[in-house]
């Protein structure tokens, strides 16, 4: 119990210091799961939004497609993005593996199927009326997609900070990718997996204190979307 | 030139079962048309085929401006308009609701300004235009889609059931403010109602409705006072049960 308490000591102090190696694998950490939410909002939320308001053959095995991959075991996809980038891989001459991109490139897989799938539920999820209304007041096709996805932001908003929370929370892919190179490649979930194996608590406790308030900051705007949003409903 | 509506021969099916059966008819003045007529006779149906909704299967609908026909699909949408039943109100303030018809005609920030004002103005609900629309009871939901539907100034108006499950206070308002309309814009106002003495208070011209034909037309008067159907006088005289 002394040795927890220890720890926990000596983490706070870490924070309050503003430890040099803790920061930067908290910019890191961020800079790495950013990227990744960009990238996968900037293919999935117009992906989700097409699948949501278009109507396609196929359509229904894609949205059963993206629904399973929401909840893909990470080190499949880190294996998956490992034989790409390997160097015997397709993409192994460029060289990606065990560096922050091809850390990026497992997250934003990750993220994908969340950002998209989200983002169609919301779209589906707005009352046809919306559409019928918009037309009825002399809105284009184009005009009345544009209603019914300002009308569905909330939702979009939520698929993209559940997809921050996904990527956020990963250790799995990145491990397997990245390797867990100290001052390169190394974040916040690496380091705690790799500290608690060395017995030293104090910094993986201290990235557990930093990664907790991260995801509870992320819960509390996802609840204050998910709120706004009802409102519509 | 204001628009003139000519419906001829249409017919409308829903999974095989007829809704709508030869219906044709000419609204050839501006003023205030009542669609009457019991549960399933298909008001709602050939209004919504009238007002560019839907499309009939068979039979053609033609607005008419003059002597020309108008036949570009988009811009006759921008020339009428339609309050549906359930209005669907954007999740956004109450002036940028009204505002939406002017805003995606790209009317500059002004004029949509002023008019957005004189349309809440009318339905009485300036004073609510900064509240978020989704807020509203259903009284003043139905003011501002009505609102919203006027402020583009529309040749044709069509209202489907602008009153159905409102108390008499907010009828009132709502018949009120349809009359206003009516007398400031001179317009058509095609309107579907079950409501015998709202009609009577409304209408210029009544449309009796019977599973999906039009059986009677006529002014308010020859209809109410001289029906010529057995049926239109059930229904007017409350026997039909709907």
């Amino acid at each position: 119990m002394d040795s927890i308490i220890e720890g926990f000591l000596k983490a706070f102090s870490l924070i309050y210091n503003l430890n040099q190696e803790l920061l930067g694998i908290i910019f890191l950490s961020l800079k790495v799961s950013g990227i990744a939410l960009i990238i996968s909002s900037i293919i999935g939320v117009p992906a989700g939004t097409i699948i949501g308001l278009r109507k396609f053959p196929g359509r229904g095995f894609i949205i059963t497609l993206l629904n399973t991959f929401m909840g893909l075991p990470p080190v499949v996809v880190g294996l998956f993005v490992y034989l790409l980038l390997s160097r015997s891989g397709p993409l192994g001459f460029m060289g990606l593996l065990y560096t922050p991109s091809a850390m990026v490139a497992a997250q934003s897989i990750l993220a994908f199927p969340i950002v998209a799938s989200l983002c169609h539920s919301a779209i589906v999820t707005v009352d046809p009326i919306i559409g019928q209304a918009a037309i009825t007041l002399g809105a284009t096709p184009y005009q009345k997609a544009i209603t019914i996805i300002k009308e569905a932001r909330y939702g979009i908003l939520s698929g993209i900070i559940a997809g921050l929370g996904r990527v956020m929370a990963e250790v799995g892919a990145i491990l397997i990718v990245g390797g867990n190179i100290a001052g390169y490649t190394r974040v916040m979930t690496t380091t705690i997996a790799l500290e608690t194996d060395k017995g030293n608590f104090e910094l993986a406790l201290a990235l557990g204190i930093i990664l907790l308030t991260l995801s509870l900051i992320i819960n509390v705007v996802l609840h204050l979307f998910q709120k706004k949003g009802m409102i519509s409903e | 030139m204001s628009l003139r509506l000519t419906v001829s021969n249409i017919s409308k099916n829903y999974n095989g079962k007829p809704v709508l059966r030869d219906c044709s008819f000419s609204f050839d003045s501006s003023g205030i048309y009542v669609l009457m007529g019991p549960n399933g006779s298909g008001k709602s149906t050939f209004l919504r085929i009238c007002a560019l909704l839907e499309c009939p299967d068979t039979g053609e609908v033609n607005f008419s401006s003059g002597s020309n026909i108008v036949r570009k699909d988009m811009e006759l949408r921008r020339r009428i308009s339609l309050v549906l039943p359930k209005i669907g109100l954007f999740n956004t303030t109450v002036f940028k609701n009204v505002a939406y018809g002017l805003k995606i005609r790209k009317m500059k920030k002004q004029e949509i300004e002023e008019r957005v004002n004189n349309a809440l103005e009318l339905v009485g609900l300036i004073h609510k235009k900064s509240h978020t629309a989704l807020t509203l009871s259903s009284g003043e939901t139905q003011r501002v889609g009505i609102a919203r539907a006027i402020v583009i100034e529309p040749e044709v108006l069509f209202l489907d059931e602008p009153t159905a499950s409102l108390d008499p206070h907010s009828t009132t308002i709502i018949e009120e403010t349809i009359s206003k309309i009516k007398e400031y814009n001179r317009l058509t106002i095609i309107m579907v109602t079950h409501n015998i003495f709202q009609a009577k208070r409304l209408a210029e011209s009544v449309l009796f409705m019977y599973e999906g034909r039009i059986i009677d037309h006529g002014s308010k008067m020859d209809f109410f006072e001289k029906p010529r159907d057995e049926r239109v006088y059930k229904f007017i005289t409350g026997q039909m049960v709907y």
